[in-house]
Protein backbone atom coordinates (compact mmCIF):
# COMPACT_ATOMS: atom_id res chain seq x y z
CA UNK A 1 0.00 0.00 0.00
CA UNK A 2 1.19 3.47 -1.20
CA UNK A 3 1.28 6.37 1.43
CA UNK A 4 -1.53 8.10 1.76
CA UNK A 5 -1.40 11.39 3.18
CA UNK A 6 -4.07 14.40 3.01
CA UNK A 7 -2.92 17.25 0.35
CA UNK A 8 -3.59 19.65 3.37
CA UNK A 9 -0.86 18.26 5.15
CA UNK A 10 1.56 18.30 2.41
CA UNK A 11 0.60 21.56 1.75
CA UNK A 12 1.57 22.84 5.50
CA UNK A 13 4.92 20.58 5.36
CA UNK A 14 5.85 22.06 1.85
CA UNK A 15 5.29 25.74 3.64
CA UNK A 16 7.83 25.47 6.43
CA UNK A 17 10.02 23.16 3.45
CA UNK A 18 10.59 26.08 1.38
CA UNK A 19 10.46 29.31 3.81
CA UNK A 20 14.27 29.66 3.82
CA UNK A 21 14.34 29.24 0.58
CA UNK A 22 11.59 31.76 0.06
CA UNK A 23 11.80 34.51 2.32
CA UNK A 24 9.33 36.46 0.81
CA UNK A 25 6.84 33.99 1.52
CA UNK A 26 4.34 34.93 3.79
CA UNK A 27 1.20 32.88 5.32
CA UNK A 28 -2.13 33.80 6.10
CA UNK A 29 -4.99 32.20 7.82
CA UNK A 30 -8.66 33.53 9.09
CA UNK A 31 -8.54 30.94 12.35
CA UNK A 32 -8.79 27.79 10.67
CA UNK A 33 -4.65 26.97 10.52
CA UNK A 34 -4.70 23.94 12.32
CA UNK A 35 -7.09 22.46 9.58
CA UNK A 36 -5.71 24.00 6.80
CA UNK A 37 -2.02 22.83 7.95
CA UNK A 38 -0.59 26.35 7.69
CA UNK A 39 -0.06 25.62 11.63
CA UNK A 40 3.09 24.12 11.50
CA UNK A 41 4.68 27.45 9.64
CA UNK A 42 3.17 29.68 12.10
CA UNK A 43 4.92 27.57 15.18
CA UNK A 44 7.96 27.34 12.83
CA UNK A 45 8.08 31.39 11.31
CA UNK A 46 5.72 32.82 13.22
CA UNK A 47 6.89 36.61 12.07
CA UNK A 48 5.90 35.78 8.94
CA UNK A 49 2.61 34.68 9.93
CA UNK A 50 -1.03 36.53 9.77
CA UNK A 51 -3.66 35.08 12.01
CA UNK A 52 -6.56 37.60 10.57
CA UNK A 53 -9.09 35.90 12.88
CA UNK A 54 -12.84 34.72 11.18
CA UNK A 55 -12.26 37.94 8.48
CA UNK A 56 -11.97 35.93 5.04
CA UNK A 57 -12.58 38.89 3.16
CA UNK A 58 -9.62 41.19 5.06
CA UNK A 59 -7.64 38.36 4.70
CA UNK A 60 -7.65 38.30 1.10
CA UNK A 61 -7.06 41.98 0.87
CA UNK A 62 -4.36 42.47 3.76
CA UNK A 63 -2.83 39.52 0.45
CA UNK A 64 -3.05 42.18 -1.45
CA UNK A 65 -1.33 45.03 0.42
CA UNK A 66 1.73 42.37 1.12
CA UNK A 67 1.83 41.51 -2.45
CA UNK A 68 1.72 44.92 -3.07
CA UNK A 69 5.48 45.24 -1.52
CA UNK A 70 6.69 42.05 -2.98
CA UNK A 71 5.91 39.90 -0.46
CA UNK A 72 4.73 35.86 -2.05
CA UNK A 73 1.65 35.28 0.20
CA UNK A 74 -0.35 32.44 0.62
CA UNK A 75 -4.12 33.09 2.03
CA UNK A 76 -5.57 29.82 3.82
CA UNK A 77 -9.26 28.79 5.06
CA UNK A 78 -11.60 26.66 4.51
CA UNK A 79 -12.27 27.14 0.08
CA UNK A 80 -16.33 27.86 1.28
CA UNK A 81 -14.89 31.13 2.51
CA UNK A 82 -11.12 31.37 0.83
CA UNK A 83 -12.77 31.36 -2.53
CA UNK A 84 -16.56 31.59 -1.69
CA UNK A 85 -17.50 34.35 0.80
CA UNK A 86 -14.08 36.58 -0.64
CA UNK A 87 -14.58 36.00 -3.96
CA UNK A 88 -15.05 39.61 -4.64
CA UNK A 89 -11.85 40.73 -2.49
CA UNK A 90 -10.63 37.75 -4.68
CA UNK A 91 -11.56 39.23 -7.79
CA UNK A 92 -11.15 42.92 -7.14
CA UNK A 93 -8.29 43.13 -5.23
CA UNK A 94 -6.45 40.44 -6.32
CA UNK A 95 -7.16 39.42 -9.47
CA UNK A 96 -7.73 42.82 -11.51
CA UNK A 97 -4.65 44.15 -10.27
CA UNK A 98 -2.68 40.70 -11.22
CA UNK A 99 -1.23 40.50 -7.69
CA UNK A 100 1.18 37.46 -6.91
CA UNK A 101 -1.29 36.49 -4.21
CA UNK A 102 -2.25 32.45 -3.60
CA UNK A 103 -5.93 31.82 -2.48
CA UNK A 104 -5.48 28.32 -0.96
CA UNK A 105 -9.09 26.64 -0.37
CA UNK A 106 -9.06 23.14 1.84
CA UNK A 107 -11.41 20.97 2.92
CA UNK A 108 -12.87 21.52 -0.69
CA UNK A 109 -15.92 19.34 -2.15
CA UNK A 110 -17.79 16.98 0.06
CA UNK A 111 -15.57 15.48 1.87
CA UNK A 112 -15.71 18.02 4.77
CA UNK A 113 -18.45 15.28 5.47
CA UNK A 114 -19.71 16.24 9.41
CA UNK A 115 -20.29 19.38 8.75
CA UNK A 116 -22.77 19.16 5.91
CA UNK A 117 -23.76 21.44 2.92
CA UNK A 118 -23.12 25.35 3.98
CA UNK A 119 -18.87 23.76 4.40
CA UNK A 120 -18.99 21.53 1.56
CA UNK A 121 -17.83 24.00 -1.21
CA UNK A 122 -18.80 22.71 -4.84
CA UNK A 123 -18.68 26.01 -6.52
CA UNK A 124 -14.59 26.87 -6.03
CA UNK A 125 -13.28 25.84 -9.57
CA UNK A 126 -16.42 27.72 -10.86
CA UNK A 127 -15.75 30.98 -9.38
CA UNK A 128 -12.29 31.13 -9.12
CA UNK A 129 -11.76 29.77 -13.12
CA UNK A 130 -14.05 32.61 -13.58
CA UNK A 131 -11.72 35.71 -13.00
CA UNK A 132 -9.49 36.52 -15.83
CA UNK A 133 -6.02 35.73 -15.09
CA UNK A 134 -6.67 33.30 -12.14
CA UNK A 135 -4.79 30.24 -12.07
CA UNK A 136 -6.80 27.29 -10.56
CA UNK A 137 -4.99 24.17 -9.42
CA UNK A 138 -6.03 21.01 -7.30
CA UNK A 139 -3.46 18.63 -6.87
CA UNK A 140 -4.53 14.81 -6.20
CA UNK A 141 -2.11 13.52 -3.90
CA UNK A 142 0.60 14.63 -1.32
CA UNK A 143 3.58 14.76 -3.95
CA UNK A 144 1.73 16.79 -6.46
CA UNK A 145 0.89 19.27 -3.72
CA UNK A 146 4.04 19.19 -2.44
CA UNK A 147 5.30 20.15 -6.01
CA UNK A 148 2.46 22.40 -6.70
CA UNK A 149 3.43 24.79 -3.88
CA UNK A 150 6.95 25.27 -4.92
CA UNK A 151 5.60 25.87 -8.66
CA UNK A 152 3.40 28.68 -7.13
CA UNK A 153 6.40 29.97 -5.45
CA UNK A 154 7.84 30.17 -8.95
CA UNK A 155 5.00 31.49 -10.45
CA UNK A 156 4.31 35.26 -10.06
CA UNK A 157 0.58 35.91 -9.90
CA UNK A 158 -3.29 35.39 -8.76
CA UNK A 159 -3.70 31.64 -8.58
CA UNK A 160 -6.41 29.59 -6.54
CA UNK A 161 -5.24 26.52 -4.77
CA UNK A 162 -7.43 24.00 -3.47
CA UNK A 163 -6.77 21.51 -0.39
CA UNK A 164 -8.13 18.47 0.07
CA UNK A 165 -8.89 17.00 3.85
CA UNK A 166 -8.50 13.51 3.62
CA UNK A 167 -5.69 11.03 3.60
CA UNK A 168 -5.10 9.61 -0.31
CA UNK A 169 -2.99 7.46 -1.80
CA UNK A 170 -0.11 8.67 -3.38
CA UNK A 171 0.25 8.07 -7.30
CA UNK A 172 1.96 10.43 -9.24
CA UNK A 173 5.33 9.25 -7.66
CA UNK A 174 4.84 5.87 -9.58
CA UNK A 175 4.93 7.58 -12.95
CA UNK A 176 8.95 7.74 -14.50
CA UNK A 177 10.41 10.95 -15.22
CA UNK A 178 7.11 13.12 -13.81
CA UNK A 179 7.92 16.80 -13.34
CA UNK A 180 5.01 18.93 -12.00
CA UNK A 181 4.44 21.69 -14.20
CA UNK A 182 1.53 24.15 -13.84
CA UNK A 183 -1.27 24.60 -16.21
CA UNK A 184 0.01 20.40 -18.19
CA UNK A 185 -1.51 17.59 -17.39
CA UNK A 186 -0.64 14.10 -16.27
CA UNK A 187 -0.98 10.76 -17.84
CA UNK A 188 -1.21 8.38 -15.30
CA UNK A 189 -2.40 5.62 -17.24
CA UNK A 190 -2.49 4.92 -21.39
CA UNK A 191 -5.67 3.85 -22.75
CA UNK A 192 -7.46 3.81 -25.66
CA UNK A 193 -11.67 2.90 -26.28
CA UNK A 194 -11.94 6.41 -23.18
CA UNK A 195 -10.34 8.84 -21.26
CA UNK A 196 -10.99 9.64 -17.62
CA UNK A 197 -9.87 13.62 -17.33
CA UNK A 198 -9.76 13.63 -13.39
CA UNK A 199 -8.91 16.29 -10.47
CA UNK A 200 -8.38 15.83 -6.95
CA UNK A 201 -9.23 12.80 -4.72
CA UNK A 202 -11.18 11.41 -7.76
CA UNK A 203 -8.17 10.52 -9.97
CA UNK A 204 -7.48 8.03 -7.23
CA UNK A 205 -11.20 6.80 -7.83
CA UNK A 206 -10.68 7.07 -11.50
CA UNK A 207 -7.71 4.95 -11.88
CA UNK A 208 -9.85 2.02 -9.42
CA UNK A 209 -12.58 2.41 -12.22
CA UNK A 210 -10.26 1.66 -15.14
CA UNK A 211 -8.72 -0.78 -13.49
CA UNK A 212 -12.20 -2.20 -12.98
CA UNK A 213 -13.07 -1.98 -16.79
CA UNK A 214 -10.01 -3.28 -17.90
CA UNK A 215 -11.97 -6.48 -16.83
CA UNK A 216 -15.18 -5.96 -19.21
CA UNK A 217 -12.66 -5.00 -22.13
CA UNK A 218 -12.72 -1.27 -21.69
CA UNK A 219 -9.42 0.24 -22.33
CA UNK A 220 -9.34 3.93 -19.67
CA UNK A 221 -6.60 6.61 -20.33
CA UNK A 222 -6.62 8.06 -17.23
CA UNK A 223 -5.53 11.74 -17.28
CA UNK A 224 -4.74 13.83 -13.68
CA UNK A 225 -5.48 17.45 -14.55
CA UNK A 226 -4.19 19.22 -11.11
CA UNK A 227 -4.14 22.69 -13.59
CA UNK A 228 -8.22 23.03 -14.49
CA UNK A 229 -6.62 26.66 -15.69
CA UNK A 230 -5.22 27.32 -17.59
CA UNK A 231 -6.42 24.17 -19.10
CA UNK A 232 -3.81 21.86 -20.80
CA UNK A 233 -5.88 22.05 -23.90
CA UNK A 234 -3.38 19.83 -25.79
CA UNK A 235 -3.39 17.07 -23.92
CA UNK A 236 -7.39 17.05 -24.44
CA UNK A 237 -7.28 17.57 -27.45
CA UNK A 238 -5.03 14.59 -27.89
CA UNK A 239 -7.09 12.15 -26.11
CA UNK A 240 -10.34 13.44 -28.04
CA UNK A 241 -8.52 12.28 -31.09
CA UNK A 242 -6.85 9.15 -29.94
CA UNK A 243 -9.79 8.32 -27.27
CA UNK A 244 -13.09 9.29 -28.95
CA UNK A 245 -14.83 9.97 -26.14
CA UNK A 246 -14.21 11.78 -23.04
CA UNK A 247 -15.50 11.65 -19.08
CA UNK A 248 -14.47 14.16 -16.51
CA UNK A 249 -14.94 13.68 -12.62
CA UNK A 250 -14.28 16.22 -10.11
CA UNK A 251 -15.27 16.56 -6.52
CA UNK A 252 -17.57 19.99 -7.76
CA UNK A 253 -20.33 20.60 -8.98
CA UNK A 254 -20.82 19.56 -13.00
CA UNK A 255 -21.56 23.01 -13.06
CA UNK A 256 -18.72 25.15 -13.82
CA UNK A 257 -15.61 22.96 -13.27
CA UNK A 258 -13.19 20.62 -14.47
CA UNK A 259 -16.08 19.32 -16.70
CA UNK A 260 -17.40 22.61 -18.44
CA UNK A 261 -14.07 23.24 -19.31
CA UNK A 262 -12.86 20.47 -20.88
CA UNK A 263 -16.26 20.50 -22.76
CA UNK A 264 -15.65 23.49 -23.90
CA UNK A 265 -12.35 23.01 -25.39
CA UNK A 266 -13.67 19.61 -27.28
CA UNK A 267 -16.33 21.71 -28.49
CA UNK A 268 -14.47 24.58 -30.28
CA UNK A 269 -11.10 21.84 -31.03
CA UNK A 270 -12.34 18.38 -31.76
CA UNK A 271 -15.90 17.47 -31.04
CA UNK A 272 -16.55 14.19 -29.09
CA UNK A 273 -18.72 12.96 -26.54
CA UNK A 274 -18.12 14.00 -22.45
CA UNK A 275 -19.46 13.06 -19.89
CA UNK A 276 -19.69 15.01 -16.83
CA UNK A 277 -18.66 13.62 -13.34
CA UNK A 278 -19.11 15.43 -10.23
CA UNK A 279 -21.96 16.78 -7.90
CA UNK A 280 -25.07 17.06 -10.02
CA UNK A 281 -26.31 20.25 -9.47
CA UNK A 282 -27.46 19.66 -5.42
CA UNK A 283 -26.52 20.98 -2.03
CA UNK A 284 -24.39 18.16 -0.14
CA UNK A 285 -25.48 16.70 3.40
CA UNK A 286 -24.02 15.72 6.77
CA UNK A 287 -22.55 12.39 6.93
CA UNK A 288 -18.45 10.76 6.78
CA UNK A 289 -16.85 11.77 3.76
CA UNK A 290 -16.54 8.55 2.47
CA UNK A 291 -20.48 7.99 2.57
CA UNK A 292 -21.30 11.72 1.51
CA UNK A 293 -19.41 10.60 -1.71
CA UNK A 294 -20.94 7.29 -2.17
CA UNK A 295 -24.53 9.63 -1.54
CA UNK A 296 -23.64 11.53 -4.22
CA UNK A 297 -22.04 8.68 -6.91
CA UNK A 298 -18.63 9.94 -6.34
CA UNK A 299 -16.73 6.50 -6.35
CA UNK A 300 -15.27 3.94 -8.95
CA UNK A 301 -18.11 2.69 -9.81
CA UNK A 302 -19.99 6.19 -10.44
CA UNK A 303 -17.08 6.89 -12.78
CA UNK A 304 -17.37 3.67 -14.25
CA UNK A 305 -20.78 4.01 -15.26
CA UNK A 306 -20.25 6.97 -16.72
CA UNK A 307 -17.44 5.14 -18.97
CA UNK A 308 -19.92 2.96 -20.26
CA UNK A 309 -22.32 5.53 -21.29
CA UNK A 310 -19.28 7.17 -23.12
CA UNK A 311 -18.32 4.67 -24.96
CA UNK A 312 -21.81 3.63 -26.16
CA UNK A 313 -22.44 7.52 -27.26
CA UNK A 314 -19.30 7.28 -29.25
CA UNK A 315 -20.22 4.22 -30.93
CA UNK A 316 -23.51 5.99 -31.46
CA UNK B 1 2.76 76.23 9.42
CA UNK B 2 3.89 79.15 7.33
CA UNK B 3 1.80 81.58 5.78
CA UNK B 4 3.54 81.29 2.00
CA UNK B 5 3.71 77.24 2.48
CA UNK B 6 -0.03 76.89 3.20
CA UNK B 7 -0.84 79.72 0.91
CA UNK B 8 0.80 77.61 -1.86
CA UNK B 9 -0.54 74.38 -0.41
CA UNK B 10 -4.54 76.27 -0.50
CA UNK B 11 -3.34 77.06 -4.23
CA UNK B 12 -2.76 73.86 -5.12
CA UNK B 13 -5.81 71.99 -3.57
CA UNK B 14 -8.16 74.93 -5.86
CA UNK B 15 -5.95 73.52 -8.86
CA UNK B 16 -7.17 69.86 -7.60
CA UNK B 17 -10.64 71.11 -7.62
CA UNK B 18 -10.52 72.93 -11.20
CA UNK B 19 -9.19 69.87 -12.57
CA UNK B 20 -11.48 67.49 -11.08
CA UNK B 21 -14.46 69.19 -12.18
CA UNK B 22 -13.14 69.57 -16.18
CA UNK B 23 -12.29 65.79 -15.94
CA UNK B 24 -15.81 65.24 -14.89
CA UNK B 25 -17.46 67.38 -17.18
CA UNK B 26 -15.39 66.51 -20.07
CA UNK B 27 -15.93 62.77 -19.24
CA UNK B 28 -19.90 63.26 -19.11
CA UNK B 29 -19.05 61.11 -15.96
CA UNK B 30 -17.17 60.51 -12.71
CA UNK B 31 -17.70 61.72 -9.02
CA UNK B 32 -17.66 65.15 -8.25
CA UNK B 33 -19.17 65.81 -5.28
CA UNK B 34 -16.73 63.46 -2.96
CA UNK B 35 -13.29 64.10 -5.00
CA UNK B 36 -14.30 68.18 -3.83
CA UNK B 37 -14.41 67.14 -0.50
CA UNK B 38 -11.46 64.80 -0.09
CA UNK B 39 -9.09 67.81 -2.05
CA UNK B 40 -7.80 69.38 0.56
CA UNK B 41 -6.99 66.07 2.15
CA UNK B 42 -5.38 64.49 -0.89
CA UNK B 43 -3.13 67.82 -1.49
CA UNK B 44 -2.17 67.93 2.35
CA UNK B 45 -0.70 64.49 1.28
CA UNK B 46 1.10 64.28 -1.45
CA UNK B 47 2.48 68.02 -1.18
CA UNK B 48 3.37 68.18 2.57
CA UNK B 49 2.82 64.59 4.88
CA UNK B 50 4.12 61.88 2.31
CA UNK B 51 7.38 61.05 1.59
CA UNK B 52 7.16 60.59 -2.53
CA UNK B 53 9.32 61.30 -5.40
CA UNK B 54 7.00 61.10 -8.29
CA UNK B 55 10.33 60.14 -10.87
CA UNK B 56 10.35 57.01 -8.60
CA UNK B 57 6.61 55.92 -8.19
CA UNK B 58 7.47 52.00 -6.72
CA UNK B 59 10.34 52.91 -4.94
CA UNK B 60 10.19 50.74 -1.84
CA UNK B 61 10.73 52.89 0.44
CA UNK B 62 8.12 55.38 -0.32
CA UNK B 63 5.42 56.20 1.56
CA UNK B 64 2.25 54.39 0.03
CA UNK B 65 -1.41 56.23 -0.14
CA UNK B 66 -4.24 53.30 -0.91
CA UNK B 67 -7.58 55.59 -2.01
CA UNK B 68 -9.97 53.38 -0.16
CA UNK B 69 -13.07 55.40 -2.03
CA UNK B 70 -11.88 55.00 -5.06
CA UNK B 71 -14.73 56.49 -7.00
CA UNK B 72 -12.86 59.82 -6.26
CA UNK B 73 -10.38 59.55 -9.34
CA UNK B 74 -10.72 63.10 -10.22
CA UNK B 75 -9.00 64.44 -7.28
CA UNK B 76 -6.93 61.53 -6.92
CA UNK B 77 -5.49 62.03 -10.63
CA UNK B 78 -5.68 65.64 -10.74
CA UNK B 79 -3.52 65.51 -7.44
CA UNK B 80 -1.09 63.06 -9.26
CA UNK B 81 -0.45 64.98 -12.02
CA UNK B 82 0.12 68.16 -10.50
CA UNK B 83 2.40 66.60 -8.22
CA UNK B 84 4.14 65.28 -11.02
CA UNK B 85 3.64 61.31 -11.83
CA UNK B 86 2.22 62.39 -15.50
CA UNK B 87 1.62 65.35 -17.24
CA UNK B 88 -1.94 67.29 -16.83
CA UNK B 89 -2.66 66.88 -20.38
CA UNK B 90 -3.24 63.10 -19.24
CA UNK B 91 -6.49 63.74 -17.13
CA UNK B 92 -8.39 64.58 -20.15
CA UNK B 93 -8.81 60.95 -21.62
CA UNK B 94 -10.50 60.35 -17.91
CA UNK B 95 -12.85 57.65 -18.27
CA UNK B 96 -12.15 57.48 -22.01
CA UNK B 97 -11.83 54.31 -24.52
CA UNK B 98 -8.82 56.19 -25.91
CA UNK B 99 -6.50 56.41 -23.03
CA UNK B 100 -6.15 54.48 -19.31
CA UNK B 101 -7.66 56.79 -16.89
CA UNK B 102 -9.91 54.25 -15.77
CA UNK B 103 -13.00 55.57 -13.41
CA UNK B 104 -11.18 54.02 -10.23
CA UNK B 105 -8.15 53.47 -9.57
CA UNK B 106 -5.86 51.29 -11.50
CA UNK B 107 -1.85 50.70 -10.24
CA UNK B 108 -1.15 49.25 -13.37
CA UNK B 109 -1.85 51.96 -15.52
CA UNK B 110 -1.81 55.28 -13.80
CA UNK B 111 2.02 56.26 -12.06
CA UNK B 112 2.07 57.09 -8.39
CA UNK B 113 -1.63 54.58 -7.88
CA UNK B 114 -0.20 52.12 -5.32
CA UNK B 115 -3.24 49.91 -5.01
CA UNK B 116 -6.20 49.54 -7.47
CA UNK B 117 -9.78 49.78 -5.91
CA UNK B 118 -12.98 50.75 -6.04
CA UNK B 119 -15.16 48.37 -4.63
CA UNK B 120 -15.38 50.10 -1.10
CA UNK B 121 -13.88 48.66 1.73
CA UNK B 122 -11.55 46.72 0.58
CA UNK B 123 -8.70 49.50 0.05
CA UNK B 124 -8.08 49.73 3.94
CA UNK B 125 -7.31 45.90 3.99
CA UNK B 126 -4.18 46.19 1.21
CA UNK B 127 -3.17 49.41 3.47
CA UNK B 128 -3.02 47.15 6.71
CA UNK B 129 -0.90 44.48 4.36
CA UNK B 130 1.63 47.28 3.18
CA UNK B 131 1.96 48.51 6.59
CA UNK B 132 2.55 45.00 7.95
CA UNK B 133 5.32 44.44 4.92
CA UNK B 134 6.46 47.44 5.91
CA UNK B 135 7.46 46.34 9.84
CA UNK B 136 8.37 43.14 8.41
CA UNK B 137 11.03 44.49 6.40
CA UNK B 138 12.02 47.02 8.79
CA UNK B 139 11.19 49.94 6.48
CA UNK B 140 9.68 53.07 7.62
CA UNK B 141 7.55 54.25 5.22
CA UNK B 142 4.08 54.92 6.48
CA UNK B 143 0.99 54.36 4.69
CA UNK B 144 -2.02 56.45 4.09
CA UNK B 145 -5.56 54.93 3.65
CA UNK B 146 -8.43 57.48 2.61
CA UNK B 147 -11.94 56.22 3.24
CA UNK B 148 -15.66 57.54 3.08
CA UNK B 149 -17.83 57.67 5.62
CA UNK B 150 -20.35 55.81 3.68
CA UNK B 151 -17.97 53.43 2.70
CA UNK B 152 -17.45 52.30 6.49
CA UNK B 153 -20.54 50.55 6.49
CA UNK B 154 -19.04 48.35 4.94
CA UNK B 155 -17.82 45.52 7.29
CA UNK B 156 -14.66 44.61 5.80
CA UNK B 157 -13.65 48.23 7.11
CA UNK B 158 -13.65 46.90 10.47
CA UNK B 159 -11.99 43.22 9.99
CA UNK B 160 -9.26 45.74 8.66
CA UNK B 161 -9.09 47.98 11.61
CA UNK B 162 -9.00 45.05 14.12
CA UNK B 163 -6.44 43.63 12.48
CA UNK B 164 -4.76 46.96 12.21
CA UNK B 165 -4.64 47.38 16.33
CA UNK B 166 -3.89 43.27 16.69
CA UNK B 167 -0.35 44.51 14.97
CA UNK B 168 0.17 47.66 16.71
CA UNK B 169 0.25 49.09 13.09
CA UNK B 170 1.41 52.94 14.30
CA UNK B 171 2.87 53.45 10.26
CA UNK B 172 -0.51 53.03 9.20
CA UNK B 173 -2.75 56.37 8.97
CA UNK B 174 -6.42 56.33 7.52
CA UNK B 175 -8.42 59.47 6.92
CA UNK B 176 -11.73 59.73 6.83
CA UNK B 177 -13.74 62.05 4.43
CA UNK B 178 -16.45 62.72 6.32
CA UNK B 179 -18.88 64.71 4.25
CA UNK B 180 -21.71 63.37 5.86
CA UNK B 181 -23.55 62.14 2.37
CA UNK B 182 -23.81 58.71 0.54
CA UNK B 183 -25.67 58.25 -2.89
CA UNK B 184 -28.92 58.06 -1.11
CA UNK B 185 -28.72 60.61 1.43
CA UNK B 186 -27.87 61.63 4.50
CA UNK B 187 -25.57 58.99 6.16
CA UNK B 188 -27.67 59.87 9.23
CA UNK B 189 -30.68 58.62 7.71
CA UNK B 190 -29.05 56.02 5.20
CA UNK B 191 -26.89 54.10 7.84
CA UNK B 192 -25.67 56.14 10.73
CA UNK B 193 -22.23 55.56 11.52
CA UNK B 194 -21.06 58.33 14.00
CA UNK B 195 -19.81 58.51 16.29
CA UNK B 196 -16.57 57.58 14.25
CA UNK B 197 -14.31 58.47 17.32
CA UNK B 198 -15.65 55.99 19.54
CA UNK B 199 -16.05 53.43 17.20
CA UNK B 200 -12.22 53.77 16.06
CA UNK B 201 -11.16 54.18 19.60
CA UNK B 202 -13.00 51.46 20.70
CA UNK B 203 -10.96 49.46 18.02
CA UNK B 204 -7.46 50.81 19.75
CA UNK B 205 -6.86 52.94 17.24
CA UNK B 206 -5.62 56.72 18.15
CA UNK B 207 -8.17 59.72 16.87
CA UNK B 208 -8.11 62.51 15.79
CA UNK B 209 -11.12 65.22 14.31
CA UNK B 210 -10.43 67.93 12.37
CA UNK B 211 -11.52 70.41 9.95
CA UNK B 212 -11.19 68.62 6.50
CA UNK B 213 -10.69 71.42 4.61
CA UNK B 214 -8.39 73.28 7.25
CA UNK B 215 -5.20 72.57 5.57
CA UNK B 216 -3.04 73.47 8.42
CA UNK B 217 -5.29 71.98 10.72
CA UNK B 218 -5.05 68.75 8.32
CA UNK B 219 -1.15 68.83 8.64
CA UNK B 220 -1.14 69.45 12.07
CA UNK B 221 -3.07 65.98 12.66
CA UNK B 222 -1.10 64.26 10.16
CA UNK B 223 2.29 65.09 12.25
CA UNK B 224 0.40 64.24 15.48
CA UNK B 225 -0.36 60.54 13.55
CA UNK B 226 3.02 60.04 12.67
CA UNK B 227 4.34 60.92 16.24
CA UNK B 228 2.16 57.90 17.70
CA UNK B 229 3.65 55.06 18.75
CA UNK B 230 1.75 51.25 18.99
CA UNK B 231 -1.51 52.41 17.35
CA UNK B 232 -2.64 53.27 14.10
CA UNK B 233 -4.19 56.32 13.79
CA UNK B 234 -7.98 57.50 12.31
CA UNK B 235 -8.03 61.10 11.56
CA UNK B 236 -11.26 62.00 10.90
CA UNK B 237 -12.08 64.84 8.61
CA UNK B 238 -14.83 67.05 8.84
CA UNK B 239 -15.60 67.85 5.10
CA UNK B 240 -18.74 69.33 3.21
CA UNK B 241 -19.75 67.10 -0.13
CA UNK B 242 -19.00 69.61 -3.60
CA UNK B 243 -16.80 71.93 -1.41
CA UNK B 244 -15.55 74.83 -3.47
CA UNK B 245 -19.12 74.62 -6.44
CA UNK B 246 -22.46 76.32 -4.20
CA UNK B 247 -24.88 74.36 -5.77
CA UNK B 248 -23.00 70.88 -5.11
CA UNK B 249 -22.03 71.64 -1.38
CA UNK B 250 -24.03 68.89 0.68
CA UNK B 251 -26.05 67.79 -1.86
CA UNK B 252 -26.77 64.24 -2.35
CA UNK B 253 -27.59 64.50 -5.75
CA UNK B 254 -23.90 65.26 -7.08
CA UNK B 255 -22.00 62.20 -5.65
CA UNK B 256 -21.43 60.62 -9.17
CA UNK B 257 -23.32 62.33 -11.73
CA UNK B 258 -21.47 65.02 -14.13
CA UNK B 259 -22.56 68.46 -14.71
CA UNK B 260 -24.37 69.73 -18.09
CA UNK B 261 -22.34 72.68 -20.02
CA UNK B 262 -24.59 75.32 -18.20
CA UNK B 263 -24.11 74.01 -14.62
CA UNK B 264 -20.11 73.09 -15.48
CA UNK B 265 -19.98 76.64 -16.87
CA UNK B 266 -21.59 77.89 -13.11
CA UNK B 267 -19.27 75.59 -11.26
CA UNK B 268 -15.56 76.27 -13.02
CA UNK B 269 -16.67 80.01 -12.87
CA UNK B 270 -17.21 79.78 -8.74
CA UNK B 271 -13.80 77.44 -8.69
CA UNK B 272 -12.06 80.15 -10.75
CA UNK B 273 -13.18 83.04 -8.51
CA UNK B 274 -11.49 81.16 -5.50
CA UNK B 275 -8.18 80.62 -7.46
CA UNK B 276 -8.09 83.81 -8.94
CA UNK B 277 -8.33 85.56 -5.25
CA UNK B 278 -5.25 83.03 -4.13
CA UNK B 279 -3.31 83.68 -7.16
CA UNK B 280 -3.89 87.59 -6.11
CA UNK B 281 -3.19 87.14 -2.64
CA UNK B 282 0.41 85.36 -3.49
CA UNK B 283 1.26 88.30 -5.37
Amino acid sequence: MAEKIATRAAYGKALVDLAQQYPELVVLDADLSGSTMSASFAKTYPDRFYNMGIAEGNMIGVAAGLAACGKKPFASSFAMFAAGRAFEQVRNSVGYPHLNVKVVGSHGGLSVGEDGATHQCCEDFAVMRSIPGMVVCCPCDGAEMTAAVKALLDYEGPAYLRLGRLAVETVTDAIPGYQFELGKGVTLRQGGDVTVIAVGLMVQKALAAAEMLAGEGIDVRVIDMHTIKPLDTELVLKAARETGCIVTTEEHNIVGGLGEAVCACVAEGCPVPVVRHGVADVFGRSGKAEEVLAHYGLTAEGIADCCRRAVKLKKG
Amino acid sequence: MEQKELHSLQLTAAKVRSLALDMVHSAASGHIGGSLSVADILTTLYFKAMEVDPTQPKAPGRDRLVLSKGHCTPALYATLALRGYFPVEELKLFRSIQGHMSGHPDMNHVPGVDMSTGSLGQGISAAVGMALAGKQDSLDYRVYAVLGDGEIEEGQVWEAAMAAAKYHLDNLIALVDVNGLQIDGKTADVMPSEPLDKKFEAFNWNTIRVDGHDISALAQALEQAKANKGKPTAILCDTVKGKGVSFMENNAGWHGKAPNDEQYAQAHAELAATLEVLEKEGM
